[in-house]
Formats: structure tokens, sequence, C-alpha cells
């Protein structure tokens, strides 16, 4: 099985060449059996990298050591998901897993798109079979997962302790599903400048396709932050690494386009901008794909240094090439059909927040890209820390958030005085009243108050425009409130998924303020029996009492654990267990370092966090006891986010049936308020 | 005046006020970024160099790790392929911290010459994954069928 997965990925190699050749070359000669040729060779391409991907997983599964990934990455007494996981844990597995994702997206597009856009699909169906067959090259010839050993090791080598967590095994393919998703809009962006169509169909399709990966983007990137959290232990999510940055630099793009083909959509405005942002997400995704893979750039997270980034260096050049030159042949064509009438407009707001998106995209990018730009300017490497991007982003993510109440309330064209006055003046007033109350409730802290104020603005105008929405239906439909909310929200998902989004915003950057209150914390010696008392921010506190340490060996590691009594105010708290643990393999020989494994306390105001970080003597653990505020509500507002994303998504009934075209109709929309 | 250039005035306040952020807080936070023998040849160049905060990339030098007994600090050294310099870290110790793996450390150099870090990074030996070749002949390793060649 493992030699018929290997002999797959050649096999899927010639399908992607023979999808490459027979689409374009159809596309050219208008020849529809070489176009069919060669959507059938975009299933087969996905069908060999399926068989390929499978014969991995069996070679991890059955444990064969001879291939080099399997013994770098797994072991006998590995658990099975961390088995199924390690599929992705290393450079050549991953690239394989991607090109598998990517092959798929291939055929789903060729797939729904099987009666639609005939005249542009070749050229999507080509530009998806150049990527997926550069990508299987790439696997191939520079990271291939089935690389033999010159000799069988008994027992491989385990997978890292720290990537042993279950976020760890959802959190890459997530990002996978949302980096490789970048690719389907911008396959239908060249197809739409080489046929020189813009509008219409097009518009959904790729609307659908970025939404799907702005979708995917914002799961991978929370989980990627909520697997920093609780495993390495530092009491942050997010340190601007390059690795993370590389994550964002798509998800800010893309979510850039997302508001801004809104207005393409209705004004026929920014045609040249859409197709500018849809291509340099993909560039950016793949940008992210050569810094995390090729080490030019210091990062911790990086996988190991290795000549498949040069390969991605090489793609992203030519493709910003190619790319440009199509895009410059073909500026006549995207001529904007209207002009901006008001900065008091929705069309403005929207442009403003693209600017911010933007515009925190290029500091973003700046400040990773510093060492290499200050190397070729001054020959000296030189590094801006986290300093940097919080001081340039806070701002700028500031002014956004206050774009996420504007955009959605004010008018489209020119809003009127009376339009404003109705939309914002309820909003304003409770921002105000949000800083009043923190004031009189004693916070001070200058940027708190004005994230509070901005988040209490955006709350309320997305809860009136629920209220409002509510209300109507009940009005004309004489409808309960349970009914008027579920098919308030039902009949205009794109509407109301879209505010639900954005309360998801705004419970996350509550939650980015509560860093504001963080205190750092001393480190504790603690024997059995030891009491260490701590106050926590928000002045209560809290005793932890040691009742000292346990030792004993579970699955494929050795643990060492401490557990611990709490109490807040005199009032008992859950108890908490924090370990350290020596991971071992099948013959019990010790693998990889020490790991520590962090107690977490979740509650609604902080996390208490718990940190083993070493041992004075055989019985005196050293802990790190913090005090992180509002930790929760950062996946709280994931969470919000990514449901408010399968709202948006949803296929509506009708829509199915009509297709896209019935998408591209005036919005139907049954109770039409405000704006 | 038109809307179009009310829009991109306002779009160049935006900018500009990131532009100024941007640079004024590169000066507060940028950090020369160095090797050993890069830092040794600065400070040939320029003796003043000694005592500025710097981050240093360097492998750690093997059998060289000497951990305080608390956990709370280690002296070390890391080396390029020309320079070494002794390392005196104070503060938790990442997990990855081992024998032969790439540190980058964040400090400064002292008098004595040794570099006091205050932040220490270590890149898993191949970041997180094993090299099957190198283990072989690690003692802790169980012998496996290597075939005759």
């Amino acid at each position: 099985m493992t030699l018929v997965g290997e002999l797959s990925l050649w096999v899927a190699i010639l399908m992607a060449a023979w999808t490459t050749t027979v689409s374009w070359a159809g596309g050219y000669q208008r020849r529809s059996d070489l176009v069919f040729s060669g959507e059938r060779a975009m299933y087969a391409t996905f069908a060999f990298t399926m068989v390929a991907s499978i014969g991995l997983w069996y070679a991890l599964f059955t444990h064969d050591f001879s291939l080099r990934f399997v013994s770098s990455y797994t072991s006998r007494n590995l658990p099975s998901v961390y088995t199924f996981s390690a599929f992705w844990a290393g450079q050549a597995g991953s690239m394989l897993f991607w090109t598998l994702i990517l092959s798929g997206y291939g055929a789903l597009a060729v797939l729904f798109n099987r009666k639609r856009l005939r005249e542009m699909m070749p050229w999507v169906t080509g530009t998806m079979g150049l990527i997926t067959l550069f990508f299987l090259l790439a696997t191939a010839f520079a990271a291939n997962p089935f690389e033999r050993l010159d000799w069988v090791p008994a027992d491989g080598r385990g997978l890292n302790p720290q990537l042993q967590n279950p976020g760890m095994a959802i959190h890459p393919p997530m990002l996978y599903f949302g980096y490789v998703a970048t690719a389907v809009p911008f396959a239908f962006a060249i197809g739409a400048l080489i046929t020189r169509q813009l509008d219409g169909e097009w518009l959904a399709a790729v609307r659908r396709w970025s939404l799907l990966s702005w979708f995917f983007l914002t799961i991978g990137i929370v989980l990627g932050m909520w697997w920093a959290y609780v495993e390495l232990g530092w009491s942050g999510y997010w340190a601007w690494d390059p690795v993370e940055n590389s994550s964002l630099l798509p998800w800010l793009t893309g979510t850039a386009f997302l508001h801004s083909i809104m207005i393409q959509e209705k004004r026929g405005m920014l045609r040249k901008w859409n197709v500018t942002l849809v291509v340099l997400t993909f560039l950016l995704s793949i940008l992210g794909t050569f810094i995390t893979r090729s080490g030019v750039i210091e990062s911790v997270h990086a996988f190991a240094q290795s000549e498949v980034g040069w390969w991605f260096l090489g793609f992203l050049i030519a493709a910003t090439i190619l790319t440009a030159m199509l895009v410059s042949t073909r500026l006549k064509d995207m001529e904007a059909k209207a002009e901006l009438e008001s900065m008091v407009s929705r069309e403005a707001a929207f442009l403003y927040n693209n600017l911010v998106l933007v515009g925190i995209a290029f500091a973003t990018l700046w400040g990773t890209l510093f060492p290499i730009l200050s190397e070729w300017v001054q020959d000296e490497k030189i590094t801006v820390g986290m300093p940097f991007f919080n001081s340039v982003n806070t701002p700028l993510g500031l002014l956004l958030l206050a774009l996420t109440g504007i955009g959605p309330l004010i008018a489209w064209r020119r809003a009127s005085t009376a339009n404003l006055k109705r939309q914002f003046l309820m909003p304003v007033v409770m921002g105000f009243v949000a800083v009043a109350v923190l004031m009189a409730l004693g916070m001070r802290h200058f940027y708190a108050l004005v994230f509070y104020g901005i988040s209490g603005f955006v709350a309320t105008t997305i809860t009136q425009e629920f209220v409002k929405g509510i209300g109507a239906r009940r009005r004309m439909y004489q409808e309960g409130l349970a009914m008027a909310s579920v098919r308030l929200v039902a009949r205009n998902r794109r509407r109301y998924g879209g505010y639900v989004v954005h309360f998801g915003v705004v419970v996350m950057f509550a939650a980015f303020a509560g860093q504001f209150f963080k205190k750092d914390y001393a480190q504790v010696e603690l024997k059995e029996g030891d009491t260490y008392a701590a106050v926590d921010p928000w002045g209560h506190t809290w005793n932890f009492r040691s009742e000292g340490l346990s030792r004993y060996n579970t699955v494929n590691r050795n643990v060492t654990a401490i557990s611990l009594v709490v109490d807040r105010d005199g009032e008992p708290m859950p108890p908490m267990v924090a370990e350290r643990r020596q991971h071992f393999d099948a013959s019990q020989n010790a693998t990889f370092e020490p790991s520590t494994e962090v107690a977490i306390l979740e509650m609604a105001g902080q996390d208490v966090y718990v940190f083993f970080s070493g041992m004075l003597d055989a019985d005196t653990a050293i802990l790190t006891i913090n005090f992180n505020p509002l930790v929760i509500w950062v996946w709280i507002g994931g969470i919000i986010m990514a449901f408010g994303g399968v709202i948006v998504m949803w296929p509506q009934a009708e829509r199915r049936e009509r297709g896209y075209a019935a998408e591209m109709a005036p919005q139907h929309e049954e109770v039409l308020v405000g704006a | 005046m038109k809307a179009r250039s009310k829009f991109l005035l306002g779009g160049l306040v935006v900018i500009g006020t990131s532009v100024v952020l941007m640079g004024s807080s590169v000066q507060e936070t940028a950090q020369y970024f160095l090797t050993p023998s890069e830092l040794a040849n600065k400070i040939d160049r320029d003796p003043s160099f000694v005592d500025v905060g710097v981050k240093i990339s360097a492998k750690v030098v093997t059998g060289t790790i000497e951990r305080a007994p608390d956990g709370r600090s280690v002296k070390f050294q890391m080396a390029d392929s020309t320079t070494t310099y002794n390392v005196l870290y104070k503060g938790v110790i990442p997990d990855t911290f081992t024998d032969g793996v790439d540190v980058v450390v964040d400090g400064r150099l002292d008098d004595n010459g040794t570099f006091q870090a205050t932040i220490l990074l270590a890149k898993c030996a191949s970041r997180y994954e094993n090299e099957p070749d190198k283990y072989p002949q690690s003692p802790s390793y169980p012998t496996g069928t290597k075939p005759a060649a």
C-alpha cells in the first residue's frame, strides 16, 4: 500500500501536467473535448493524490520505519490520534497534505462549475492544475514523505510532545484549508482576466471561495493562539512571531476583499482593487509558506530549514510577475462604473475599512520582513519586536473596530443627516455610557477605556439592527419573538451572519484589552503543605496550597504532577494539577527534553495559569502563577466569528435551486430596515 | 471639494499616521540580530559596542550546559563556526533547550565577556523533528536492523 501511494504521487504529477496542458490548450482553441479532458484529469489528479495520502497514512499506522518521515515523527507507543495527525507534523507530510487539499479544491471547483462559466472554466482548471503540479513536484523532489532510509530503525523517534495536543491535531489542517482555498479565487481571477469577464457569476464564485478561505483561516488562527497559550507555558497567545504573522496576512487581505466586493456588487466600483486583493491574498499565503518553510526568518515555530523554501520563492516571484503582466493588459476592462459620491456613505466607510486592513497587513509584513530588508540595505540584520507591532496595529485596530460599527449602518451613496441621527445616536450614547461606567468602577487605563468605549458603540449598533429587524418582522408577519429572530437571520444570511461575525470581533477586541490589566507575578517554590497567596488584577486574594508531588507512568510518558488546593477569598475553587512530562519510546528510552503541561482555571474574568517550571529539589516544585484577564473571551469571540461565518456561507434554499444567477439578482430582503 | 479627493485626503492622514508610528516604533524596538562572530567583529571595530542590547543566534556548545539546581538559571557556551561566548541566562528555561540546539538569546555582553541573557529561545534541535540519521550513534537509542551494505 505504501508503494502504491508512492507510485500514485508520480501518476498524480502526470495527471496534473495533463490537466494544465489540455485545459490551457482547450481554452485557447475553444475546443470542448480538450476542456472536458482537462476537467476529468483534475478529478484524477485529486484521486491519485488521495491514494498517495492513504499510502502515507498506511505507512504511519503500520509503523513502516524504513520511511524517514515515519521514523522521524512517530513511534510504536504514540496514541493513534497523533499517529494520524503526524501526517502534517513534518515538512514532507504537510506538503503532501497541502497538495491533497489543493487538488480536492480544484476538483470541487470543476464539479460546482461544470455547467456554469463555461468560457472561463478552462483557464480556472488550467491554473488550478498548474498550482497543483507545482506542489506535487515540490513534494516529490524537495520534500518527499516516501523517502527511504538505508536502514530500518526498531522504533521511531516519536512525535514532539508539544505537538501531542488536540489543538495541534486540528490547527494545521484548518489553517491549510484556509491557506489553500485562496488559490481558487486566484484561479478564478486569472480566468476572469483572460476572458475579460469580471462581473456577474464570477463575483459570486470568487466570493464564495474567499469566504470559505476566510472561515478556515479564522478557525486556524484562533486554534493556533489557543495551542500557543495552553502548550507553550508563557501565558500569552500572540507574540507577532513571523509564522503567526504569515497566517494573519492573507486573513487581513481576504477580509478586506469580502468587504470591498460588496461595493463592486452594488455599485460596480473598485474592480481593479478587488482583483488585486484576490491576487494579493494568494501571493501572501505563498509568501507565508515560504517564510515558514525556508528558515530565512528566525522563528521558533518554523519548520526545519529546507530547500522547499526556495521552490516557493521561485513560485512566488514567477506568479507575481506573470499576474502583474496579465493585470496590466486588462486595466481598460476594469474601469469603475460609478464614482464615490460622498464621504458620508457606506462606500467611503468600506474604503476606509479596506485601507485600514491593508495598512495593518502592510505594517505586519514590514515588521516581519524587517530583518531581511535591513540586511539588504545596511548589510546588518535588525529585528523589531512585539512593541513595534503593538504600537502600530493597536490604533489601526481600534479604527477598524469603529468602522465595524459604522459601515453596515450608514446609507449607500450619500447618507442624510436624518439617517445618521436615527442610526448612530443611541450607539454613540452607549459608547460614552460604557466609558463612564468603567471610569466609575475605577478603570483609568486610557487605551482600555478607548477599547471599551468603541466596543460598546459597535455592540449597540449590532443589537439595534437585530431589535429593529425582529420588531419589523413581528409587526408585518405577526410572528413570535423566536420565530421572528430565526427567520430574520435565515432570510438575510449575508447581512445578519455578518453582524454575528462583527459581534465576535467586538468580543475578541474586548478580550485583547484584558492584556492592559495583566500584572507580572513572581515564581514561587512550594513544598508539600506550603501555601502561596496572591492578589489578582480584580482585587481578589487567592491561596494555592501544595498537596505535594505525584509521579507515575502513563501511555508514552513519565509524569511528575503537582496538585494545588485553591481558594479565592476563602471560597474553595476547583483543584489545579500542573505536570512535567518525560516522554519515552516503546523500549523505555527517554525521547525529547522534559515538557510541561500547564494547569489553567478558566473563568469569565480571568484565567489562573500555573506553569510547573522545575524542581528545586526532590520535593519542592517551582511554579509560575499568572492571572490572565479575560482570555476566555478570545476563544468565545473566535467561536462566534466562526459561527457567523457558517451563517453567511450556508446556502439558501432558493439559491440552491436557481444557482449563482439568483445570488446576483438584487438582494431580496423581506424586511428593509435602517438605511 | 469632491468626495474622491476628500477620501484620498483622509486616506493620506491614516497612512501618514501609520508611517510615522512605524518609523518611531522601529527606532524604539529595533535590535541588532547577530551571530557570535559578527558581534566580535563589531566590538573589534567599535569597543563601545559592549553593553548594547542585541539578539544573538548561535548554537549551544555540547557539554557546556550547567543548570542551576533550582532550574531558574543556566550557564552555557554558544558558538558559531569561529567565535564562542559564555552565556548566563536567568529565567524559565524552555522545554526545548538542550545540547547542540540553535538558540536565540536576547541580552548584552558584560565587561567580563559573559553574555547576560534575559530571553532565551531554543529552537528544537531540528525544530519539530528528529533526524533518524543522527541517532544510530546516540547511546540511548535502540539499535535497529541496519542492512548490510
